[in-house]
């Protein structure tokens, strides 16, 4: 059988979500039997190489490259999986939500405890280069179709695993309490 | 300082913790707001918690921890109000006073607040100020109304240009609002006469009135349409201590303003129904819950009571029968429409949230203070006078088979002569707009029974006003050709419905404002089929609320998605899958901005 491929990305997320990929230890051999990977972390593959049957988003959009990086996601990847909390509402750094953009750079760079004395000239970086911030923090299926959400934070490694096995073998997933039991 | 005075005014209401609407409503109008410190004092006198006040306090839109400004501005922000120039008039109060919406002028002078619908369709824009009313508003008025205040002329010094219609000139109400009765049938006609219907049911048994009221097929006048003699006889039959009579008159629901002529023009003929309705079902004490928005009514509701405590027609043994005490006060309300659903009524009257109760009970078991209870709509009450004076015979001569009786119609929106209309039950809506002076062609939509009601489109303006087809609480708004449909009036009802949601159920809470951006969306040209159908199949969902708020807090959305279709369909992107409404270039407008940095997508 040929192997399906898999594309994994962190956006504005802690990778939280790719260590509990890890966490399903010994199966990542299983894993590995089942899937190849294409641009993630994990290999450190920066461009897609090929087209992808499932692409796993940790992090929700904070930037203007966490869109672009997730349009190119859609783009590529048949399936798009919302994994973890920060993926699916926004998680942490949505907190910043309620706040004017101005005042969390603001905060950031020129008042914080850690800056504030240390930038006399009072800049803000605004390279061409760095990434815009957004207004807020987006969660994933507001900027394109996401096809499945897996909750926690993270999302427990098991979950994970029966998610992508169930995928991987088209089978009915296998949700033991356990598994998405968050207290 | 402020302790005696709230020792006073607690005072007169005995120190009873559930008359705390009153004690509120009571500081915040001769103190300007109520601050901590007074919820403190009232949380030890009353021997409640802080909490209990503060969640009474804050539920109600007239209230406020905070001052209002010595002057404060209510201008009603609903749909018809817009239709007719609201935005201008805001606009011009806004420079006028310096200070926006929502805010207090820096001198505390003056303050500008939204409201929801005050029961002034007919005569838009209209405001609150200081509990007086102003009608046909216009920017250049508003400018001259915040200049006379900074002069330092007082209230009825404002009112330059007379009073309005009928009683709305009688000293005890100086009102520049006008009653606009276009037509009169049983309930507004001029033959009536006081006492003759508490007469000859003193003649009859309880039983016998209500069989009466049973005969004469008569329903609920509020919109909910529940026979009034069934209900007068569950009530009767509950076992209690003490039986309650309550006139519900909260009409709040946008664009009916008919219970409002009738408490100015047929106020002892309400307090006449609720008498009746008294000895029906064995009551010694009525309550008229009254909206605030109707304060300036007060004055003259009052020596209307008192006068017929004088002529025996209230009070004990009344008409001379031994067994017979009954007397009413009444209650305001502060800014809730929900507060008009009849559990919520009750908590409200009780000093509470005006949050609805689970029913069962109901509350002619268990009502005001757990005790069996009738609320009925002040037009129920009117009728019932009627119905008791000319017999049910009589009464189901007038309207259809099943919809017995008049119906008052409050007229409001693109047509020459809005006002209130008293028809027979069983005209059609073409009926309706032949009589309100209407150029059909030009008729884009009626609102039927309010934002709670349907939008129907000409395709069905031949429908029967009547509980079996088109049921209404009575408001019918006109909407022309030229009006933005989606715009004005279903986001504007639907904003309206999340204003005054209570908060209790999920979907009532959440789901009307997620419905409600997908209106948005689509409106901005966002939207893609799915959206349409996300908004049918979610709405299912609001069945699952408590109260009729929340079951039709999408209605405005639901009814004219599925009569003005088209409307929505033209405005989606018909290429498009999937859109959630995300646009780069505004979500980086703000930080671009904040780092003085340019964009190009
Ligand atoms: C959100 C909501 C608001 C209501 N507002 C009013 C109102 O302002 N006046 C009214 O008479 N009935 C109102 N009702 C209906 C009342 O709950 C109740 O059915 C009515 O007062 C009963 O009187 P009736 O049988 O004489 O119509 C409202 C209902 C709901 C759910
Ligand atoms: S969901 Fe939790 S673990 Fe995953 S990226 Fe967000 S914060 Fe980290
Ligand atoms: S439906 Fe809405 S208004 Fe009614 S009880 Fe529930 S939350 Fe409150």
């Amino acid at each position: 059988m040929k192997k399906a491929v898999i594309a994994t990305t962190s956006l504005a997320g802690c990778f939280g979500c790719h260590m509990s990929l890890l966490d399903i230890d010994a199966k990542i051999l299983d894993l590995i039997e089942l899937v190849e990977f294409d641009k993630s972390p994990i290999n450190d593959l920066k461009t897609f190489t090929r087209e992808c049957d499932i692409g796993l988003i940790e992090g929700g959009c904070c930037n203007s490259e966490n869109v672009e990086v997730l349009k190119d996601f859609r783009k590529h990847c048949k399936i798009l999986i919302s994994v973890g909390e920060c993926a699916i509402m926004g998680g942490l750094p949505a907190l910043r939500n309620n706040i004017p953009v101005k005042e969390c750079l603001e905060e950031a760079y020129l008042n914080g405890p850690s800056v504030a004395g240390n930038n006399e000239a009072g800049i803000i970086p605004n390279d061409d280069e760095l990434p815009i911030l957004l207004n807020k923090v987006y969660p994933c299926h507001d900027i394109v179709k996401i096809d499945y959400h897996l909750p926690g934070c993270p999302p427990r490694a098991g979950l994970i695993w029966e998610a992508l096995y169930a995928l991987l073998t088209n089978q009915k997933i296998d949700l033991p309490y356990e598994l998405v039991k968050y207290d | 300082m402020n302790n005696t005075k709230i020792e006073s005014i607690v005072g007169r209401y005995n120190g009873d913790a559930t008359r705390l609407m009153d004690i509120l409503i009571d500081i915040q109008d001769e103190m300007g707001c109520i601050p901590d410190d007074s919820i403190q004092q009232l949380s030890r006198i009353l021997d409640i918690s802080k909490v209990d006040i503060e969640q009474t306090l804050t539920f109600y839109h007239f209230l406020s921890k905070t001052p209002r400004g010595k002057f404060t501005i209510y201008l009603n922000n609903s749909a018809v109000a817009n239709m007719f120039g609201r935005k201008e008039v805001a606009q011009a109060f806004e420079d006028a006073a310096g200070c926006k919406f929502g805010e207090v002028t820096s001198d505390g002078l003056i303050g500008l607040f939204n409201t929801s619908c005050i029961g002034m369709n007919d005569q838009e824009p209209a405001a609150i100020i200081n509990n007086a009313v102003f009608t046909r508003l216009t920017p250049f008025r508003a400018k001259e109304i915040i200049r006379d205040l900074r002069k330092g002329k007082s209230i009825p010094e404002l009112f330059v240009a007379g009073y309005g219609d009928g009683n709305n000139s009688s000293d005890l109400i100086h009102a520049v609002v006008n009653n606009h009765i276009m037509k009169k049938g049983a309930v507004l006609a001029e033959n009536y006469e006081l006492g003759i219907s508490t007469h000859r049911a003193m003649e009859m048994s309880p039983e016998a009135v209500i069989e009466e009221v049973k005969k004469s097929n008569i329903r609920g006048r509020g919109g909910a349409g529940f026979p009034t003699g069934l209900k007068w006889e569950f009530c009767r039959k509950s076992p209690g201590e003490k039986h309650f009579v309550f006139c519900n008159a909260d009409e709040g629901e946008p664009g009916t303003f008919k219970d409002r002529v009738i408490l100015t023009e047929k106020p002892d003929m309400i307090f006449e129904g609720m008498t009746i309705g008294a000895y029906a079902i064995g009551a010694e004490e009525g309550i008229l819950y009254l909206r605030y928005e109707y304060k300036y009514l007060q004055d003259f509701l009052e020596k209307h009571l008192e006068d017929l405590r004088q002529k025996n027609l209230l009070g004990k043994n009344i008409l001379g029968n031994p067994d017979f005490n009954f007397d009413i006060r009444i209650q305001f309300g502060a800014g809730a429409y929900v507060c008009g659903e009849e559990s919520a009524l009750l908590e409200s009257a009780e000093g509470k949230r005006g949050e609805p109760r689970d029913r069962p009970p109901f509350p002619v078991e268990k009502g005001y203070l757990q005790q069996p209870t009738i609320v009925n709509n002040v037009e129920t009450f009117c009728s019932v006078v009627k119905v008791i004076q000319n017999g049910g015979d009589w009464y189901r001569t007038l309207g259809t088979k099943e919809s017995s009786g008049t119906k008052l119609l409050s007229v409001s929106g693109d047509c020459r002569f809005p006002g209130v209309y008293e028809v027979e039950w069983g005209f059609s809506v073409n009926d309706i707009l032949d009589m309100v002076g209407t150029d059909k062609d030009q008729v884009q939509a009626v609102q039927v029974g309010g934002p709670s009601g349907s939008c129907i489109a000409p395709n069905e303006f031949s429908r029967i006003l009547c509980f079996t087809d088109l049921a209404t609480g009575g408001s019918l708004i006109i909407i022309g050709k030229h009006r933005n449909l989606l715009r004005d009036i279903a986001l504007n009802f639907t904003d309206f419905f999340i204003e005054e949601s209570c908060g209790s159920c999920t979907p009532c809470r959440a789901l009307t404002p997620i419905l409600r951006n997908k209106l948005v969306k689509i409106i901005e040209g966002k939207g893609v089929m799915s959206d349409l159908r996300d908004l049918e199949n979610w709405s299912k969902i609001m069945k699952t609320n408590r109260c009729g708020l929340g079951q039709t807090a999408v209605n405005p959305i639901l009814s004219s998605l599925k009569n003005f279709r088209d409307l929505y369909t033209s405005k989606i992107q018909q290429d498009v899958a999937y859109d959630q409404g995300f646009r780069m270039d505004e979500a980086v407008a703000e930080a671009c901005q904040a780092t003085y940095r340019g964009f190009n997508y």
